[in-house]
């Protein structure tokens, strides 16, 4: 075990921003903090880093008590949503700084750091200041200066979400591999479920200041605990509604039912909130089974490789997601696919029942 | 039909440097020449007004005191500056905003209500006639003013910064020196020349807080116009003097000036 929360929390004034929170995080696993803005993904990552204080609760690294340690005696790194560099070094400055701090010998911060450059691609841009580079050469230096030091904890704070698409995505595909090699226990906030899938590891869903479900990657993805954790594992959002069990059918309202088989099987007669993922809605038959419903659209979205379509489907407002591109006319009546077997069941409060 | 737009901006730039130019001409005549016909430059052509200053202790001696006080006072203004801006910038406390505006509210009264004050706390604490004693006066307003604007320049700064700093294991002295301080020259540079400006202008509190051994210029041109009869040309000269230091400062901050103004601080 590398970092371990027991019971932090968070208050600020009369406001809780982490609610009481019990958290393990291995170390050389990618462990992915998925939560919408203010979800508290920072403060759960400034508490870790040691530039906050929890107000309740202990943090413990590699079985230590940290918690009152401040951050310079932490030994960990931090990269920001927004490019923070120190303005008046160079890029060679900025990323030799943590070195130069615990005052490293000359010669090795020019190898390390003549290292790093090479790894992210800066060594032509060494002798420059940052506000000379391009927005995805700053996060990069950003990020070769957490990377030059042989830091425990590794905070990466959404360190993507403001660059263009495709740098994000180049970075996205080098990022495990710089940081897995390092062995260093590696935290990384994202408010996109698909960024946490793509990342692999371990992911903590987060909502409103509580980890709602934490484990492998697809694992949670897989099998949501509960209506919260699969709500922000979902992009497109999940579709959710009302469903209402009698005999052996599920029904949503009159037009849209289907059989209680598989894992739905075994729940009693009543009421249950149904989560369905947009790409289980389709306008094309899908392999397995389906439902056939009609629906009428009400906004399409056509980007390069999918569909996004929103439907009007009996009383409620659905998404679906598909891959190709299916040109459909707003306001048109169109056949839409549900794959009832993948739905979601969830109680009253929220757990998941089936699957 | 060709465009007069450069018309409007040269009239006001004309009207803008006539005085300056009426000073600097006068500086290049003689006294009967001034006192004389009317001349749009120097008939008499002479440097005697310059000579006389830069030779005549009582004069450059004023120039000496005057830059004295405002050095002292721009170096005490800015270091005390430096660490009340930051609390202001990144940190909350009780009272913060209402504090921050009271610093303000120290710019509104005239120098003049606190003359009498000074003047009995410095002759009590023999400080009277020292070049020491301007400056701390003038740090009365010019501590505020470098509060102001030091918070402006400061507050741009994203917190992020000082946090990463931290990470990267600085201490805050070692991160506020060798970090932050160089991240905001530009502000710095901006703040010390109006506190430059501020005090170098400043004649009351400097007059009645001296009598010969820190004696500013400016006292020093009042003066004159009771000597011998009025020695306009003198005059004119230790004007353009003056102006001097203070178009030499801001020629370094010109860059700088303009931001200070965006950030709506100066």
């Amino acid at each position: 075990m590398a970092i371990e929360l027991r019971g932090v929390a968070k208050t600020v004034g009369a406001q809780t921003h982490i609610h009481p929170t019990d958290l393990v995080l291995q170390q050389g696993v990618f462990n992915v903090l998925l939560g919408a803005t203010l979800s508290g993904k920072t403060t759960l990552m400034r508490l870790m880093a040691g530039l906050d204080k929890p107000t309740a609760g202990r943090i413990l690294f590699r079985g230590e008590d940290v918690t009152g340690v401040p951050v310079q005696k932490r030994n960990v790194s931090m990269v920001y949503q927004q490019f923070i560099n120190y303005p008046n070094l160079s890029v060679f400055e900025n990323i030799a700084s943590p070195l130069r701090v615990v005052g490293t010998p000359g010669s090795e911060i020019e190898g390390r750091v003549a290292e790093v450059a090479a790894l992210l691609g800066l060594t032509p841009m060494l002798g420059r200041r940052p506000a000379e580079l391009s927005g995805g050469q700053q996060q990069r230096t950003a990020l070769a200066r957490a990377l030059v030091k042989d830091s425990d904890l590794v905070l990466l704070d959404e360190p993507l979400a403001n660059l263009d698409y495709k740098l994000r995505e180049e970075l996205r595909e080098e990022l495990p591999d710089l940081l897995e090699k390092k062995g260093a226990t590696i935290v990384y906030a994202t408010s996109e479920p698909q960024e946490a899938l793509l990342l692999g590891g371990c992911t903590a869903t987060l909502h409103e200041g509580r980890i709602t479900q934490f484990g492998p990657t697809p694992e949670v993805y897989r099998g949501p605990k509960d209506l919260v954790s699969a709500r922000v594992f979902s992009d497109p959002p999940l579709n959710v509604a009302s469903a209402v069990r009698r005999g052996d059918t599920f029904a949503l309202d009159d037009s849209v039912r289907w059989p209680a088989t598989g894992p739905a099987a075994g729940l009693a007669e009543g009421r249950y909130t149904v989560g369905l993922r947009p790409h289980h809605i389709t306008p094309s038959r899908p392999a397995g089974d389906a439902l056939e419903v009609e629906a009428r659209v009400l906004v399409a979205e056509l980007s390069g490789s999918e569909s996004i379509v929103h439907v009007r489907i009996g009383g409620h407002t659905w998404i679906s997601q598909s891959h190709g591109i299916h040109p459909v006319a707003a306001g048109a009546n169109e056949p839409m696919y549900l794959q009832t077997g993948r739905f979601f069941y969830f109680g009253e409060d929220g757990a998941l029942l089936a699957p | 039909m060709r465009s007069f737009k450069w018309l409007a901006p040269a009239i006001y730039i004309v009207f803008l440097l006539l005085p300056i130019y009426w000073l600097l001409n006068m500086s290049f005549k003689t006294t009967n020449e001034i006192l004389g016909a009317f001349s749009l430059w120097p008939q008499d052509f002479t440097l005697a007004n310059y000579r006389k200053i830069f030779t005549d202790s009582t004069w450059y001696g004023g120039y000496l005191n005057s830059l004295a006080y405002v050095a002292v006072n721009t170096v005490i203004s800015v270091a005390a500056a430096l660490p009340a801006a930051y609390a202001f910038s990144r940190y909350h406390f009780l009272g913060d905003k209402h504090l921050f505006f009271w610093l303000l509210t120290n710019r509104m009264a005239p120098p003049a209500v606190f003359a009498l004050p000074f003047f009995q706390l410095y002759s009590a604490l023999h400080l009277f006639d020292t070049h020491i004693a301007v400056a701390l006066a003038h740090c009365l307003f010019n501590i505020p003013l470098a509060v102001w604007i030091l918070e402006g320049f400061m507050s741009g700064v994203p917190k992020e910064l000082d946090e990463t700093a931290y990470v990267d294991g600085y201490s805050f002295p070692r991160f506020f020196v060798k970090i932050f301080i160089p991240t905001i020259t530009a502000g710095i540079g901006v703040t010390a020349f109006f506190c430059f400006m501020f005090s170098w202008v400043e004649l009351l509190l400097a007059k009645n807080l001296t009598s010969v051994a820190a004696k500013p210029i400016a006292a020093t041109m009042t003066r004159t116009a009771s000597t011998a009869g009025y020695e306009l040309g003198l005059l004119a000269a230790a004007g353009v003097l003056t102006i001097v230091p203070g178009a030499f400062v801001i020629y370094f901050v010109r860059h700088y000036i303009a931001k200070g103004f965006s950030l709506g601080r100066v």
